[in-house]
């Protein structure tokens, strides 16, 4: 699997050196790989766990843009709850910050008819649970 | 005067410092012309002067003192050397010369001073006799002018040369610097020099009419005499506004910083019409893979998943916004108070003449106009009195009243029927078209569409005085109060082609079908109600078409139809109709051949899928809504004609099953649809799928839910069942006998699980199959004799009526209490819940009956068998003795081999086979032996 690997160096390494490199590399890449199957387990795990309670409807993970990553719902729909509440999001985080510069929004629930909305906002990522309370 | 202003540019520059405004350099200006003022005056130096003599306009003069004393001009002490100058009024001239004659002063230049054309003549003192004598007269007003004021030409010329001499010491070329604005309140006069608008513009309109432009003109000669202002005469005249003499100019210079003027334009685009469409942002597949597997993401999805495992599991628990108080009172409408729950009369309509003696048959509200409705009166004899009577019947026509809640005392509206109704039915598609079943077996057609503005009317109104246009038609109006307009039908079927016995039932099918001549069901391009079914105990059911049928009838027909016509016409029938009548016949007639053996069931009531669901459901205004929309597109009924069966498209998915109510007091289920022979090629009616014998009596009515279509509601004798099409083991559910017999039913319009029953000794018996079903949940008496028909009819959310008719004719209506019309939160749900049970229930018993059956038939088999069976010798006691500790002496052995095989010491073996048996004594041989090999193990 690593053989298929190609890496680009700088040409004026020395070809010795460059053979040891390329071991070396080789080995922390794979262990990269490996801890990053690792993380996307985890993550993987914790969202279906999320995803199995009672009335969940659908999980998004969404980053700092509003650009799906990943999702439970389909495209169209995912698409639309990620830009709304993306922006709804940045917007409901700009009101707390303004009325204290030391505050920050932490967790966003909208409650409606049909269901109810959560979302939890960071630096990098925005995660939205959509939830049906009366089921 | 170019030295003048070149003049006042020096002065400018020399007072630079202090005036330097436009202003400033008038002022300047003025400065000057002063010293040329001074310089004008004869300067003493000049002597030189007088070797020129006089100018011309001037006239040197000796005055004498008296002469100097008559016009105050003395010499040194009037005028002097430094003021010279003694204006002399002419006529003071003229008069000195007039009174001292030759002896005046002013006698040498008397024609001078006459032909003077100013009032004041110049006197100069001549101090210094520049011109030889003491004084000169100034002769003519431009040298008055030019002494008085501006300089001589040759003093100005030596003041130019000097004035130069200046110019060349101080004269420096450069270009003036532009100086900051300082206001010395010029502006405030170049305002009001400036023109500003008082009043709006003046605005002139020349139009002129369109196909006159570029028209051809043609000019001719004419005389100017022949027409009055034939022509306009321009005579030159002196314009006095040309001749303004100007006195004054203004003008002033100022250096300002260089400006520059300059424009552009954009070019013009033609505007067209954009849209922008977005598309979302997404990742590709790498990168969400990438962002899966990132450390970030999964130290935010931990650190979040808390906070959403809280929030989730908390509207997991009890929904936090769930509203105790609105459920609370949606809970308590179940138990509200007594006064309520009941039956209110609302009003009650009966005839005096119409009513008397006769009984109703069959009541109908009106489709679309709320508080309509019509009644079928029918004679309350015996068949016995009725054949007695018949003659007197004959004379007696049968009516259907219409009745409107505006007047309860007159019918607004009677249709004469040819013989009893039994059943009549409004058309969905057009509620002026009424169809009805006679006693004798023909079908009835009205057409009420000329007196649909009455009914209207009636119902907009209150009282008698009803329609906008009452006084215009007052008259008219007045003739239709006194009189209830009677409506005559416009057909009636074939009497050899109808039923043979009274009709019972009758119904539109829907708009959504129609039958074909070969009883299969196509689609109907009309999209209007067309079709009817009726039922009568003569064994069949028949479909009839109101339509005119293709083939033209000949011409021949018609002309005598119209004579016909001409001839009797006296009721003013309706045309739509008259087609059909007395050549009506059935399109399908659907015998109903007895399930088991030959003969066939009699119907009394029939219920078809979609029909008894569009009577009265929604609300009225729906349905009248639905009325409008459809009657743009009505088209006339007697202009339709019956398409070709070819041309239309046979519809599969039409339910063609039937449910009948016969006078046994069975409900057949059965296809209308007809079937074909295959040893003859004939249509024949098939035979009914299912049939149940329930009621002890005649079946009354088959009613189907309006909320649930499988749902069908009949009543016969003294019980009443409920049933689900498409269970084929009986009624979902059954009543015991009541006291009385049970006349009518209806479901009600706005509650699943209600419904009405009419009884013999004048009852309305409410049932309520939520609170109970093994009897009524109510019960209110309406009337002392028997109940004949129950409609219920939603007019608005707050006002549901049930119109209930008795045997003496009258029509009671009920205002159904606040309890029966508002359905609980999720009643239709439970009630589908409840059916479902019971046909479980149902399915289950069946099942278990068939099982019962099977077996008993297996225990009688048995039973058989066994008595059959050679009665098995009994064993001695002995024997079983001898069995049993044969049976022992086996598993010891056993036991010990298993025991050896393990090589366990004897004595071990010996307490081993002590628990062994103790095993042995309450468990089974395996059992044992598994217990042994742990005890084995754990020694």
């Amino acid at each position: 699997m690593t053989a298929d690997l190609q890496y680009s160096h700088p040409l004026d390494l020395h070809p010795f050196l460059l053979a040891t490199d390329e071991h070396e590399e080789e080995r922390s890449c794979q262990e990269d790989r490996q801890q990053a199957v690792v993380i996307m387990a985890e993550v993987e795990e914790t969202l279906k766990r999320i995803q199995t309670h009672k009335g969940v409807i659908g999980t998004i993970v969404v980053n700092a843009e509003g650009i799906p990553i990943r999702t439970t719902l389909d495209n169209s729909t995912t698409v639309q709850y990620a830009g709304l509440l993306h922006q709804l999001t940045m917007k409901a985080r700009s009101t707390v910050r303004d009325i204290d510069p030391q505050n920050d929004l932490t967790f966003l629930r909208i409650r409606s008819k049909k269901h109810e909305i959560m979302v939890a906002p960071d630096k990098e990522f925005l995660l939205i649970i959509i939830q049906n309370p009366n089921e | 005067m170019p030295s003048k202003i070149r003049k006042s540019a020096v002065s400018a520059r020399k007072s630079k410092n202090k005036k330097e405004d436009f202003y400033s350099d008038m002022e300047s200006v003025a400065e000057s012309d002063k010293k040329e003022d001074v310089l004008l005056t004869p300067p003493s130096g000049m002597g030189s002067l007088a070797e020129y003599g006089h100018p011309d306009d001037i006239l040197p003069m000796v005055l004498t003192s008296a002469t100097q004393e008559l016009f105050g001009c003395r010499a040194d002490e009037d005028v002097t050397g430094d003021n010279p100058y003694k204006l002399l009024r002419k006529d003071d001239i003229v008069q000195d010369m007039k009174t001292r004659a030759a002896v005046s002063d002013f006698s040498p230049v008397k024609q001078i001073v006459l032909d003077y054309p100013e009032d004041e003549i110049l006197l100069v003192f001549d101090s210094d006799f520049t011109y030889g004598q003491s004084f000169y007269l100034v002769l003519t007003p431009e040298a008055k002018e030019r002494i008085l004021g501006l300089p001589s030409p040759a003093l100005e010329a030596g003041d130019e040369e000097a004035v130069e001499d200046e110019v060349s010491e101080v004269f420096v070329q450069k270009s003036p610097e532009p100086q900051p604005w300082i206001s010395l309140g010029s502006e405030l006069e170049i305002e009001g020099e400036s023109v500003t608008e008082s009043r709006s513009k003046l605005s002139y309109r020349f139009s002129r009419i369109r196909r006159e432009f570029g028209a051809p003109v043609h000019f001719s000669d004419r005389n100017v005499a022949d027409a009055k202002d034939g022509f306009i005469e321009c005579t030159p005249y002196q314009d006095p506004n040309f001749s303004i003499k100007q006195m004054e100019r203004h003008c002033g210079v100022q250096a300002i910083s260089t400006v520059q003027s300059s424009s552009t334009q954009t070019q013009w685009k033609y505007p067209k019409n954009m849209c922008t469409q977005y598309e979302p942002r997404e990742f590709s597949e790498e990168e969400k893979e990438r962002l899966l597997q990132s450390e970030n993401l999964k130290n935010f999805i931990n650190s979040v998943a808390s906070r959403f495992d809280i929030a989730i599991q908390q509207n997991e628990i009890m929904d936090v916004f769930f509203d105790d108080l609105k459920a609370l009172s949606e809970e308590d409408s179940g138990f509200g108070g007594k006064t309520d729950t009941h039956l209110k009369e609302y009003q009650s309509f009966t005839d005096l003449n119409y009513s008397k003696e006769k009984t109703i048959s069959d009541i109908k509200w009106h489709p679309t106009i709320n508080g309509v409705i019509a009644v079928a009166m029918t004679e309350r004899v015996s068949f016995e009195e009725r054949i007695d009577h018949s003659t007197k019947l004959l004379l007696n026509p049968s009516l259907i009243l219409f009745w409107s809640f505006s007047d309860p005392i007159n019918p607004q509206l009677l249709l004469e029927c040819p013989d009893d109704v039994f059943a009549f039915e409004f058309c969905p598609s057009d509620p002026n078209i009424i169809v009805g079943g006679c006693m004798n077996g023909q079908v009835v057609l009205w057409d009420i569409s000329a007196h649909s503005e009455r009914l209207l009317g009636m119902q907009a109104g209150s009282g008698k005085n009803t329609s906008v246009n009452a006084h215009a038609f007052k008259d008219f109006e007045e003739k239709r109060e006194s009189e209830t307009p009677v409506v005559r039908y416009s057909a009636v079927s074939a009497i050899e082609n109808s039923h043979k016995a009274p009709i019972t039932d009758v119904q539109w099918l829907p708009e959504t079908f129609e039958v074909t001549r070969m009883g299969v069901p196509v689609e109907n391009n009309n999209n209007v109600c067309v079709q009817l079914v009726t039922c009568a105990p003569d064994c069949c059911v028949m479909f009839w078409d109101i339509r005119a049928s293709q083939r033209v009838t000949p011409v021949t027909d018609r002309k005598q139809r119209v004579d016909e016509k001409i001839l009797e016409n006296p009721h003013g029938v309706p045309e739509t109709f008259r087609h059909l009548d007395l050549i009506w016949k059935p399109l399908v007639r659907v015998a109903l051949p007895k399930i088991d053996n030959s003969g066939e069931y009699s119907p009394l009531k029939f219920s078809l899928e979609d029909n008894s669901c569009d009577s009265h459901t929604g609300s009225n205004a729906d349905r009248a809504h639905l009325h409008a929309e459809r009657s743009e597109v009505a088209p006339e009924y007697g202009l339709l004609r019956a398409p070709s069966a070819k041309t239309l498209k046979p519809l599969e998915d039409i339910n063609t099953k039937l449910y009948v109510g016969t006078e046994e007091g069975g409900l057949v289920y059965t296809d209308w649809k007809l079937e074909k022979d295959n040893d003859t090629g004939r249509l024949h009616s098939t035979k009914p799928t299912h049939c149940f014998n329930v009621h002890d009596g005649p079946v009354n009515t088959v009613r189907r839910s309006p909320f649930f279509k499988d749902i069908v509601l009949t009543v016969g004798g003294w019980t009443f069942a409920i049933w689900k099409e498409g269970v084929t083991v009986g009624p979902v559910m059954r009543s015991s006998c009541s006291q009385e017999m049970c006349t009518v039913g209806y479901w009600s319009q706005s509650r699943p699980a209600v419904f009405f029953i009419g009884t013999e000794d004048g009852n309305v018996e409410v049932w309520d199959l939520l609170e109970k079903s093994h009897e009524p949940s109510q019960v209110q008496n309406v009337s002392p004799v028997k109940i004949t028909c129950i409609k219920p009819c939603i007019v608005s959310s707050k006002q549901h009526l049930l119109a209930a008719s008795d045997e003496l004719g009258t029509l009671h209506i009920l205002e159904i209490p606040w309890t029966l019309r508002r359905p609980s939160s999720n009643e239709k749900l439970s009630m589908s819940k409840y059916f479902e049970k019971d046909v479980d229930r149902l399915l289950y018993f069946s099942k278990r009956k068939k099982m019962q059956a099977q077996e008993k038939r297996h225990m009688e088999a048995e039973e058989i068998r066994k008595k059959t069976e050679a009665i098995v010798p009994e064993k001695s006691l002995e024997q079983m003795e001898q069995e049993i500790s044969k049976e022992y002496d086996d598993y010891c052995s056993l036991e010990e081999a298993i025991l050896r095989d393990m090589a366990l010491p004897s004595d071990t073996l010996n307490s081993t086979s002590d628990l062994s048996l103790f095993f042995l004594q309450s468990s089974s041989h395996t059992h044992a032996h598994m217990h042994t090999y742990t005890h084995n193990r754990t020694l």
